[in-house]
């Protein structure tokens, strides 16, 4: 615990700390472009030079450790005139073009400019210019800007685990790019957007959209995979302009994903903004009275057991539960909220839960994992995969199609065998798992959503029972402080934001009722003569004679079939609570209003609740909140995880088949309403998917560029 | 004025064989068993006491730096890296000691690693020296086949290596780090410090980055002993030292001199005189391109060492004297030093990749007196930004040239800057 001085203020810092970090401590700021909490320190901006008492030069405060007894100046006129100095230096080659600079009002040159700059240039060449380079379809680049902080080289080599970019040449012809120029690959890269400390990398659909200070801000949840990101929405007026990631340690650290950034811009195509109600074959708009007496109607005419409800990957929970006392009152028992056929669930929490926790992977020691393609069922947790990978050695080990995860694994097999092989303790990898300390099991929806899905399951638990990964006590506290008290390294990885509330509250069949599979076969038998959807537009179905009522905010496939459609509201546009795969509860605000007539879910079906005389009491949203948690007390904590007890759930003897594992994602940027609807992730499905870009692209741009010129 | 009996490069000038046979003739090799049964302790001492200071430039005190290294060899091997890649202007001492005395080099690399207890030796020799690292690698070949390196070297029950890496010709890679870098492959762009080499260096293992001349005179040094070594030159700054003379003399040669030769001696006695005679000197760049020069007043009295140097706000550097007569233009002289570093900053770190290029444009408009006579103050102030601000010490090279030339010359420059705009003028009215 070195103590120092600093700016005439003693501070203690810990054991290897920065001298920045210490000037942090003590409130002292520093100047710095390159360094970055996230990235290796590179100690090239040369902007954090501070005063060393008894040194022969500055010293760069982000690179240079604290120690006993150091004495820092960080406004002496040494470190000022250094600081000023090297922001002389960055701007000479800057083109100061700041009033049509997209990075403007949020640019950390900007800003420190005002602190550090000169009032006028004393360099009196011509300036450095730097042609662009393609990126990809959401980096725009606008290279005369850069200033060579590599903050991003080092993001994508460090963090997402593309080799792809780096700085070519050297001295003043130094220049940042992709090699070859080939579009940055990976499922976070436009977080170099974030951290680029300049207007040099600027997002290719926001460009010149908005003004920062032109927009509300609001905090809130993202529901594009089951990882429940930290988001912040930007809106101006009625539009969602942005979504930007916000500080969540526990969860997405400073970063999203690609599809949480980018598509938003699918709220503003294709959406549901008034009921419609199908007439003579076609769908024709129509009021919200005549929708709902509709539906009322087919609704009264049916015994609950022929009629079925299923939830779509989207849906807060409050709907869901809403929807789920309207159909107990109804007497239905065919309800589920897996609609892609998952067999999991039931009164084991912990069976259907990524019990690790996302920060716990940076503890284990073996990671096995079972039918998932983790960097596109969420990209955020292939990352702290990738973190632990990088941290130190550590078997990895996969079962099912071979992929590129950025990382070295095992590829130990492809089906189903392999698990049953590691269970008996006849494949290699069952004494990997036998000798880690903290091993984990990951098992995806490739695995589960099958017809063997719950045998598989059963074969994953017995795993994780037999090789310890169960609160196994062999913590090795001190070491470093663990913030998880019992390690649980079984772990289900959703990908639906929906699915663990949907569980949590039980929205799944009972007293012999249908899942979705025996739903579409009622269909087909005439048994099921009504379906409701709340935004489930995934269902392997058309539902053939049924009636289709779909709630959602999006025209795609649910609406399609549907006979009333109900406007609903999107994740932008309400308060709802999600619970991410981890079991963590956390709460969406609205940011916008819905469009149209589009009214928030719970409320359309506390009034069709009404219209079929089944009232369910909820008159705000409060009232859904407290009757939901007095119910499920799980969704009373938010942001919090309750650790789910382990307990027995063996037993069921179900045949394992040995087909192989499918992922359930064929395309990263395109897995629901929203980003099917998107523009952005169209572009970046034919660039990245279908790997049509370069040559196209890469000449449009260059076209682009010359009709700029002249 | 050294004396012929204590020479330790023999064959500086390839009069004789270059291979073992002509090398043990010259006594190489002739008792490392011995001098390997001292202990590792024993030779550091022997190298501190004889005061031996790094030939490369920097003048740090070459067992200080060895006492460094970890005492003992935990997990991760020691190393001894050869800083071959000589590239400094004006420069080329190490080649001719490739070149004619190879085998001095690899048993220096033998006793030096040993007493940093290194398990091999990696020589990073300039790309551009071909010749060179044929030569270099029929010597490491000869002295694996003669067991003098390798596994038991000399009997001695000591494994060590030798490997020959060629550079690709950056300069910026004769900076240690970036040396290091390079050797592992990647990019030459020098590291942050601290760390430094001989905790985190190569691969990550302690590391020591030497001199060619620094090692390749060990062996002779732990044979004659320290008080030998110590007995020429002078105070803090003992033992000969090879000078490479060039520019306006009459006979450009590399020389062995002890330190602190008079510069008039040095150019007088060995390089012939200067061009035109003594009074036609202009100035002296004594220690390689990136030292500030010396104006004639100076060299006429100055000794060639590390402290006597630094008195004048010069330094010995790679002892590398750069003669310029009067018929040198030094502006452009010190312009074309300013456009070498500009070309050669690795562009890491913004002082150098900015300050290098920004330097080299004012300058060129020096040159031709395309400037205010302000701007030679800024140009000035800009060096000082530079200078200290860096990773390595490219940015404090890069400006100290054109600092000396201001310091020295500055009235030369003013009257460009006023001949340029009488004329501008002349021509606006014709």
């Amino acid at each position: 615990m070195p103590r120092l001085m600093i700016d005439g203020i003693e501070t203690v810092v810990p054991q290897g700390a920065t001298v920045l970090q210490a000037c942090e401590s003590v409130g002292s700021e520093v100047p710095h472009f390159c360094f970055h909490s996230r990235l290796s320190i590179a100690g090239n901006c040369r902007m954090c030079l501070v005063e060393l008492e008894n040194g022969s030069k500055p010293i760069v405060a982000c690179a240079f450790p604290a120690e006993e007894g150091m004495v820092i100046q960080t406004k002496s006129d040494l470190a000022l005139k250094a600081q000023k100095s090297t922001m002389e230096f960055l701007l000479i080659n800057h083109p100061l073009d700041c009033p049509i600079c997209d990075q403007g009002g949020e640019c950390d040159l900007q800003d420190q400019a005002m602190g550090y700059g000169f009032h006028s240039s004393r360099y009196r060449d011509n300036k450095r210019a730097v042609t662009n380079k393609y990126m990809g379809p959401l980096i725009k680049t606008i290279m005369t800007r850069c200033i060579h902080c590599t903050r991003c080289v080092r993001f994508s080599t460090e963090i997402a685990g593309v080799k792809e970019m780096g700085m070519l040449n050297r001295g003043e012809g130094a220049e940042i790019t992709t090699y070859l120029e080939e579009a940055l690959n990976s499922e976070l890269s436009a977080n170099v957007i974030d951290l680029c400390p300049v207007g040099a990398l600027t997002s290719k659909p926001y460009a010149f959209v908005a003004r920062p200070w032109e927009l509300k801000k609001i905090n809130s949840i993202d529901v594009m995979d089951a990882v429940g990101s930290s988001i912040r929405i930007d809106t101006r007026g009625s539009d969602v302009l942005r979504i930007l990631p916000r500080l969540h340690e526990d969860v997405n650290e400073d970063w999203i994903s690609d599809k949480t950034r980018y598509a938003c811009d699918g709220l503003k195509q294709q959406r549901l903004d008034r009921p419609y109600v199908r007439k003579n074959g076609k769908l024709e708009s129509t009021s919200w009275s005549e929708a709902l007496t509709t539906a009322a109607l087919a609704i009264k005419n049916l015994q609950g057991r022929q009629m079925a409800a299923i939830v779509g990957d989207l849906v807060d929970a409050e709907s869901m539960y809403t929807l789920k006392r309207l159909m107990n009152n109804l007497e239905c028992p065919n309800i589920d909220c897996r609609q892609d056929g998952a067999k999991v669930g039931g009164n084991m929490r912990a069976a259907y839960l990524f019990n690790t926790t996302i920060a716990g992977i940076e503890y284990a020691d073996a990671i096995l994992m079972v039918g998932t393609n983790p960097r596109w069922e969420s990209a955020l947790i292939n990352a702290r995969i990738r973190k632990r990978w990088m941290a130190g050695p550590i078997d990895i080990a996969l079962i099912g199609k071979k992929v590129n995860l950025n990382y070295d694994y095992d590829h130990i097999g492809v089906g189903p065998k392999t698990l049953v092989e590691i269970m008996n303790g006849s494949h290699s990898f069952a004494n990997i798992l036998n000798n880690a300390k903290r091993p984990m099991i990951i098992v995806g929806m490739g695995a589960l959503a099958r017809s063997d899905g719950s045998a598989i399951l059963d074969t994953a638990l017995k795993i994780a029972s037999n090789t310890g990964m169960l609160n196994s006590g062999h913590i090795d506290n001190k070491k470093n402080s663990i913030p998880i008290k019992i390690w649980n390294g079984f772990n289900v990885l959703h990908t639906a934001a929906s699915r663990v509330a949907g569980l949590d509250m039980g929205f799944l069949p009972h007293n012999d009722g249908r899942d979705v599979a025996g739903i579409i076969e009622g269909v087909k038998s005439g048994t099921v003569k009504l379906v409701y959807l709340l935004g489930a537009d995934e269902v392997d179905s058309d539902f053939g004679d049924a009636f289709v009522i779909y709630q959602g905010h999006h025209g795609d496939r649910g609406a399609h079939i549907a006979d009333v459609i109900f406007p609903g509201a999107a994740y932008t546009e309400k308060d709802g609570i999600y619970v991410n795969t981890e079991g963590r509860i956390q709460m969406g605000i609205a940011a916008v209003f819905p469009p149209g007539q589009a009214r928030d879910d719970w409320k359309i079906l506390r009034a069709l609740s009404e219209r079929v005389g089944e009232t369910i009491p909820f008159s705000t949203l409060e009232c859904v909140r407290s009757a939901l948690c007095a119910e499920y007390p799980t969704f009373s904590t938010i942001d919090a995880i309750q650790p789910a007890k382990w307990g027995e759930m063996f037993g069921t003897s179900h045949v394992i088949t040995d087909i192989p594992f499918t992922y359930p994602i064929n395309n990263f940027y395109m897995t629901d309403v929203i980003s099917r609807a998107s523009r952005t992730m169209s572009e970046c499905t034919e660039a990245f998917v279908l790997q049509r870009h370069n040559s196209t692209c890469l000449s449009k741009e260059r076209q682009i560029d010359k009709s700029v010129v002249g | 004025m050294l004396k012929d009996k204590d020479r330790i490069f023999t064959n500086l000038y390839g009069w004789f064989r270059s291979d073992i046979v002509g090398a043990r003739e010259r006594g190489d090799w002739s008792n490392t068993t011995e001098i390997l049964k001292m202990s590792q302790e024993k030779i550091i001492d022997v190298v501190k006491s004889s005061g031996l200071r790094g030939r490369g430039g920097g003048g740090f005190l070459t067992g200080l730096k060895w006492s460094f290294m970890p005492k003992e060899v935990k997990e991760r091997p020691h190393y001894l890296v050869v800083n071959a890649d000589e590239s400094e202007p004006g420069t080329c001492k190490d080649r001719e000691i490739v070149r004619h005395d190879p085998h001095k080099l690899i048993e220096g690399c033998l006793i030096g690693g040993f007493a940093i207890r290194a398990s091999t030796a990696f020589i990073y020799l300039r790309g551009e020296f071909y010749n060179e690292a044929l030569i270099l690698q029929k010597a490491i070949d000869e002295a694996y086949d003669a067991g003098l390196i390798g596994k038991n070297a000399c009997g001695s029950g000591y494994d060590f290596n030798v490997i020959l890496h060629r550079g690709a010709g950056a300069y910026i890679c004769g900076e240690e780090t970036a040396l290091l870098e390079s050797l592992e492959g990647k990019k030459g762009q020098p590291r942050l410090k601290p760390p430094f080499p001989a905790s985190i260096g190569l691969y990550g293992c302690p590391t020591t980055v030497n001199n060619v001349e620094s090692i390749a005179v060990i062996p002779t040094i732990l044979r004659r002993g320290a008080g030998w070594f110590a007995s020429i030159g002078r105070p803090k700054n003992y033992g000969p030292k090879i000078f490479s003379i060039s520019g306006h003399v009459n006979n450009p040669c590399n020389v062995e001199e002890e330190l602190g030769v008079p510069l008039k001696e040095l150019i007088n006695k060995h390089a012939g005189g200067v061009i035109g005679g003594w009074d036609n000197l202009l100035a002296v760049i004594p220690g390689g391109s990136s030292v500030p020069l010396l104006p004639k007043s100076t060299c006429d009295e100055i000794l060639m060492d590390f402290d006597s140097l630094r008195e004048v706000h010069s330094a010995l550097g790679t002892a590398a004297v750069i003669v310029m007569n009067k018929q040198t233009d030094v502006i452009k002289a010190i312009a074309r030093l300013s456009a070498f570093y500009k070309h050669e900053s690795c562009g890491q770190c913004t002082p150098c990749r900015e300050g290098t290029a920004w330097m080299s444009r004012v300058m060129q408009r020096m040159v031709r007196g395309d400037a205010d006579i302000e701007e030679i103050d800024i140009l000035e102030d800009v060096t000082r930004q530079v200078e200290g601000h860096t990773i390595c010490a490219l940015g404090d090279a890069a400006a100290w040239p054109i600092q000396g030339m201001i310091r020295n010359f500055r009235p030369e420059m003013e009257r460009r800057i006023i001949a340029y705009k009488a004329n501008q003028q002349v021509k606006s009215i014709t």
